[in-house]
Parts: C-alpha cells; structure tokens; sequence
C-alpha cells in the first residue's frame, strides 16, 4: 500500500494532508462515527451538561451551574440504592460464576464432542427470547399461586412467596445472565491446554490440586471477563427488578427511570445518577480489557 | 550400560533388577490397536529407547508407563509392584513432554518446585532441591524467568529440570530433542548422557530418530505396528537386525527379495528375484525359502577394474552420484537390472554418472531376513 521508504522520509505537511493519506480511514470510518458521535457522545455530553445544573426539573427555570445534584446522591436513601444495586450484580455474579463454571467446565472438558455443538445451541437458545418476556415468564413461576409453590406443595414443602422480593430479582438476574456466563468461561476453558493437567499429574498433582494450580489460573483471564461482563449487565439491569423485585427492590436504573419518567421530573438528579453509573461501568469496562481475555469474549 | 547385579539375595524377580516391566500389555483406542500384546523389561539405570515410525505405538507404550493410559488387557509393573490401575500422580516417574508442557503462569523456578510442593516439602528443602536441578541443567540464571522468555532449548531444560528435581525411580522422555533444531538437538544429547550418568536412574526415551537412539541408549527397541520387531543393544539393531522391518529402518539398507538355494552351515546361497546369486550370512530365522538379502551401503566396496573376490561380485553403472562431504553416496545400477545405493569414503577415484564400476561384499557383510 505504502511506497517503500525513501533514504529520508521527511513527511511535510502537504504530503500528510494529501487525499490518499486520508480518504481511507475517513471512508471506513466515517459512518460509524458520526454515529457514535450523534447519538453516544452528544448525548452524553449533554447529560452530563444538564446533570450539572442542580434541581433542574422539566418545565421550569433552572438557575446556574453546580455539584448540588452529585451532593443529593450521597443522602442514605440513595446511597442504599446504589448499594443494594452493587448487592444484586456482585451476588447474581457470584451465583453465575458458581452455577456456570461446572457447566462450562463439563462442557468444554467432558461432553460428548458430537454433542458439543448443540448442547452449546441449547444454552444460547434462552438468548434469542426477548428479556421482558422471560422475566414475565418468572413472575407466573414465583407469584404466590405459581408453578414454584404448586411443586414445593406437591412436594410437602411449605409456600414461598419471593416475587417482589430481593431474592426473586437475584434468581431473575442470575438466570438472564448465565448464558453469558457460560460461553464465555466455556470459550475460555476450551482453549486449555490439556497436557497440562498431564504434566501436573506427572508430578504428583491430585485432579483437585491440578483444578486449583492449573486450570483455575490458566483460565483466569476467562473467569475475569465473563465476571465483569455479567457484573457490568447485572449493575444496570432494569427489566428483572422493575418486574420481579418489586418496590423493596429500588436499584439505580429504576430511580433513574423514575427521575426522568415518575412525576417528579428531576431531570438533573437523573443526570447526575447516570453520570454515576456510566462511570462505573466504563471502570469495570476498562478492567476487562486491562485484565480479561477480550478474545473469549468475542469468540462466544 | 554395564549392569552392576545389586545383590545376590534375588528378590522376585531374578539376576538384573527391572524398574519396568510391561506383561502382555494390549492398549486398544475403540476398534484401534495401538499396542499389542507388548513385554519388555527395562532394568535398573539403563538408559532405554523405543524406536520406531510414527503410529507405530511407541508414545501410547510410554503413557501407559506414565500413567496416562490404562491398559486394555496386561500389566504394568514399575520396582516389582503392579501400577496398571493406578493414577499418573501416584506413580513413581516422572515425564519430560515433547511439547515441554511447562506451566505458562509460573516463573521458571515454580515450574520445577511445582512437583515438592505438591509432595509438601518444606521450603528449605524445596529451595535446595531446585537450586540443585536448575545448576543441572545450568539454568541458575533463568529461575524468575516466564517460559514465554526462554528459547526452545532453555524451556527445553526447565522440562528436564521439573521431572528429575523429584527424584524418579525412572524418567520418561517423549520425544525430548523433537522440537529442537539440528545443532541443539546434539548439544542436548550430550547433556541428556551427562545427566543420565550422573543421576544413574533408569531413563525411558521414546524417539523416531535412530540416531538419537543409537548414540545414547544402553539398549533399544524397535516398534513397528504396535509390536516389537526387536530389543539389543544399538550394535545388536544395526548390525544384526532380526526382521527386513529394522534392517531398513534402522540406517539405510539395500533389501534384495530372493530365495534360498542351497544352505550351509552358516551361510546360505541366495538366487535375488532379478537372478544374482549372492552368498549371505543367516540370522538363523525359520527355514523360510522366499528371503530378504540386506546389505548396508556402506559394506558395498566400489572398484574400477575387476576385484578378485570370489562371492557376490558384480558388474554395472553408477545412475546417480550425490556428493556428501566425507563420503559419495552413489546408485549403482547392476547389469541384472537392480540398483544398490553404495556408500564410498571420498577418495581421488574419478567417479561419475554413468562410470563402469564393480561392485562388491563380503558375505559376512550381507543378512538374510525374513522377508516383512
């Protein structure tokens, strides 16, 4: 593509701003990015604009610039959302790291090769419903007259009424998201080197010492991507609480729903919750590509 | 390679102690046979080789050894006790991997404490011991290194230095020098004899190289098809091979089908398929009539004018001539139509392609075998 290199390569500025230098990448990057551009930064820009003008509410005059909106986060009531929202993506992870490794332990390692492929087509399979349906699908197994107490009575086991509970928005989340869970870490354990489980037995390792000393740290970059991917989904869920958690179970995407949509209309405060959230997810973001292996993840 | 009998008070097993022994082993893969019907005694500090093409079951004998297969039927004894149903982490040897199998997220150092640490050996210990194996495969300098930083002859070391830091009763090695380039693969057999002489444990070496094989076991193997066609020592394989199979394996051979005309006491006259009458020395096989002459390149001498030999002396051309350095490597084609490839040192004889030449052996230069 490039001339070969002269004795001297001065680059001059004409030379850098000669079509050919440019057109390329504009070509192929152009659409994209004022995509991006227009309906991600602007926008964001914007909130974080409106977010730092405190008590702004729509339809009514707002007075200069300030922190008032960040400072309202740090009431107990809110920070109690935050919190319990951070409560339910690291617990819904944890259970989905718990459940979902095994799985994709057997899957990768055990499993029928033949087999392999569509039993990896019945895990994606939940994904290709839509979100909504199959949180509502939950709400008719956990409500009071559902399918979970009709089986716990058959069974001789007393009623349990979880729906609108914290521990029908953790089954909620862990199941919405274990799919996740599972491709990734089964991508990730597929590409584990078996000869080293071999040569730890060689050495004397138990099958349990070779888990901890080998398989566990070989895949670790894996079980760090999944977990901060599912962690990042989890945080910002808005579906499975609104519909299973029910009021004890404000998180921070529904107080943000409820500033700009519920009738106080504190577009600012809104604001500045979302600032919030962006920021923390962009963190756990930048985590998973210090620390994840982004190739399991594009792979699954 | 001399064996030294430890003691007179013959335990089970009699005269040299065997360190491995496999009884009748068969390993089948589904309807695959890998290894069949296998015995072979590997004795005590001997430096041991199986040899053989590729698929011809020699790994599957070794993991077998180590553990890593269970055999279909038969046993694997290792120091007199029957290991065929126990685990690879509770046997007593340790492998070296032809992919090294290092562990990728340890240092050098961890890779060779991995095996005393996993025993449980106090950290003292576990130091002096890796400090002692790193200074054996002179690595000390290396030890907080990735594998990822080394060259293929170093982690090549690390490999060798994590299996013999544990002290084996017997040490396996799967094709050790297969990764390594032709110069390092020399160095490293040089080190490998070292380390066997000075740790004095029995090494079990699995390579398709013959070379390998032949300049450093005390005895070899040779598999072919999941058997074994033959065990001596490397002088016994090259120069008195017992099938067609080792003969041409094991270095380069001419093999002359024919049958056996008339037999003496130790030498048979052999009529070859294209008519040349050849005297043979007999590896005393069966008295199977339809035989294979094979007569190494080397044992050929070349001559421009008529030797006075009596026996298997005859007439033709040089077809091809490739110049080797130290030796010519030549194809003679034989009036009878037959071609020999003939190895000649490199002397001011003016050869070249289509040269009227001689060519003859000794009759104790050439085996008759039973044909594969």
């Amino acid at each position: 593509m490039t001339p070969a290199p002269s004795p001297t390569p001065a680059v001059t500025w004409t030379d850098r701003l000669a079509p050919r230098r440019w057109l390329g990448p504009v070509t192929l990057l152009g659409p994209a990015g004022v995509w991006l551009l227009v309906l991600l930064v602007l926008p964001t820009l914007l909130i974080l604009e409106i977010s730092l003008v405190p008590g702004l509410r729509l339809g009514q005059p707002s007075g200069g610039y300030g922190l008032g909106n960040y400072l309202q986060i740090l009431q107990p009531v809110y920070l109690r959302v935050i919190g319990r929202s951070v409560a339910f993506a690291v617990g819904s992870t944890a259970l989905c790291l718990l459940l979902g490794f095994p799985v994709a332990y057997w899957l990768a390692l055990m499993s029928p090769q033949r087999w392999r492929n569509l039993l990896l087509v019945a895990f994606i399979l939940p994904l290709w419903t839509s979100s909504l349906l199959r949180a509502y699908a939950w709400t008719t197994i956990l409500r009071p007259s559902g399918v979970l107490n009709a089986m716990l009575a058959a069974i001789g086991l007393p009623a349990q009424n979880w729906l609108n509970t914290p521990t029908a928005v953790f089954i909620g989340l862990t199941y919405s998201f274990l799919p996740y869970m599972v491709l990734i870490l089964y991508a990730s354990l597929e590409k584990l080197d078996t000869r080293l489980l071999e040569a730890a037995a060689d050495l004397g390792a138990t099958p349990r010492q070779s888990f901890w000393k080998i398989t566990v740290p070989q895949t670790l970059p894996g079980i760090a991507a999944a977990s901060l991917l599912v962690f990042i989904s989890t945080l910002s869920d808005f579906v499975v609480p609104t519909l299973l958690g029910g009021a004890s179970s404000m998180n921070i995407s529904r107080l943000i729903y409820n500033q700009f949509l519920g009738p106080t209309r504190a577009w600012g405060f809104g604001s500045a919750l979302s600032m919030v959230l962006i920021l923390a997810v962009s963190l756990a973001i930048a985590l998973l590509i210090r620390y994840g292996d982004r190739n399991t993840i594009t792979e699954a | 390679m001399a064996q030294t009998v430890r003691s007179a008070a013959v335990t089970a097993t009699p005269a040299t102690q065997s360190d491995v022994e496999l009884r009748r082993v068969v390993k089948a893969f589904g309807t695959e046979v890998a290894v069949r019907d296998l015995d072979l005694t590997v004795h005590q500090g001997e430096f041991f080789s199986i040899l053989g093409p590729s698929g011809c079951g020699k790994t599957t004998t070794l993991r077998l050894i180590a553990g890593f297969e269970t055999p279909t039927a038969g046993d694997v004894l290792i120091q007199g006790a029957n290991v065929s149903t126990v685990p690879a982490h509770r046997r007593p040897v340790n492998t070296v991997f032809q992919s090294y199998a290092l562990f990728d997220h340890m240092t050098v150092k961890d890779n060779i404490a991995f095996g005393l640490k996993i025993r449980r050996m106090g950290s003292l210990q576990v130091r002096d011991r890796v400090a002692e194996a790193l200074r054996l495969v002179r690595m000390e300098t290396m030890a907080a290194r990735y594998p990822a930083q080394l060259s293929g002859g170093q982690q090549q070391r690390v490999a060798l230095a994590r299996a013999l830091v544990n002290h084996p009763a017997v040490m396996l090695l799967d094709e050790p020098l297969g990764a390594l380039d032709q110069k390092l693969r020399k160095q490293m057999q040089v080190e490998l004899a070292n380390l066997h002489r000075q740790l004095g444990i029995t090494f079990i070496m699995v390579t398709h190289d013959q070379e390998e094989a032949l300049s450093l076991s005390d005895r070899i193997a040779v598999m072919n098809n999941g058997q074994i066609e033959q065990i001596g020592t490397p002088s016994d394989i090259y120069d008195r091979p017992r099938t067609a199979f080792v003969a041409d394996f094991i270095g380069d051979t001419n093999l002359l089908p024919g049958r056996i005309d008339q037999a003496y006491p130790s030498q048979v006259q052999v009529t070859t398929d294209s008519g040349l009458r050849v005297l043979a020395c007999t590896a005393s096989s069966g008295g199977a009539q339809t035989v294979v002459v094979s007569v190494r390149p080397e044992k050929i001498n070349l001559s421009l004018s008529a030797p006075a030999a009596a026996n298997n002396c005859y007439q033709g051309h040089i077809s091809h001539l490739m110049y080797l350095g130290t030796h010519l490597h030549c194809v003679v084609r034989l009036g009878s139509g037959e071609t020999l490839m003939v190895r000649q040192p490199n002397r001011a004889e003016s050869l070249g392609v289509d040269t009227a030449v001689y060519v003859h052996w000794a009759a104790d230069d050439c085996l008759v075998l039973d044909p594969a």
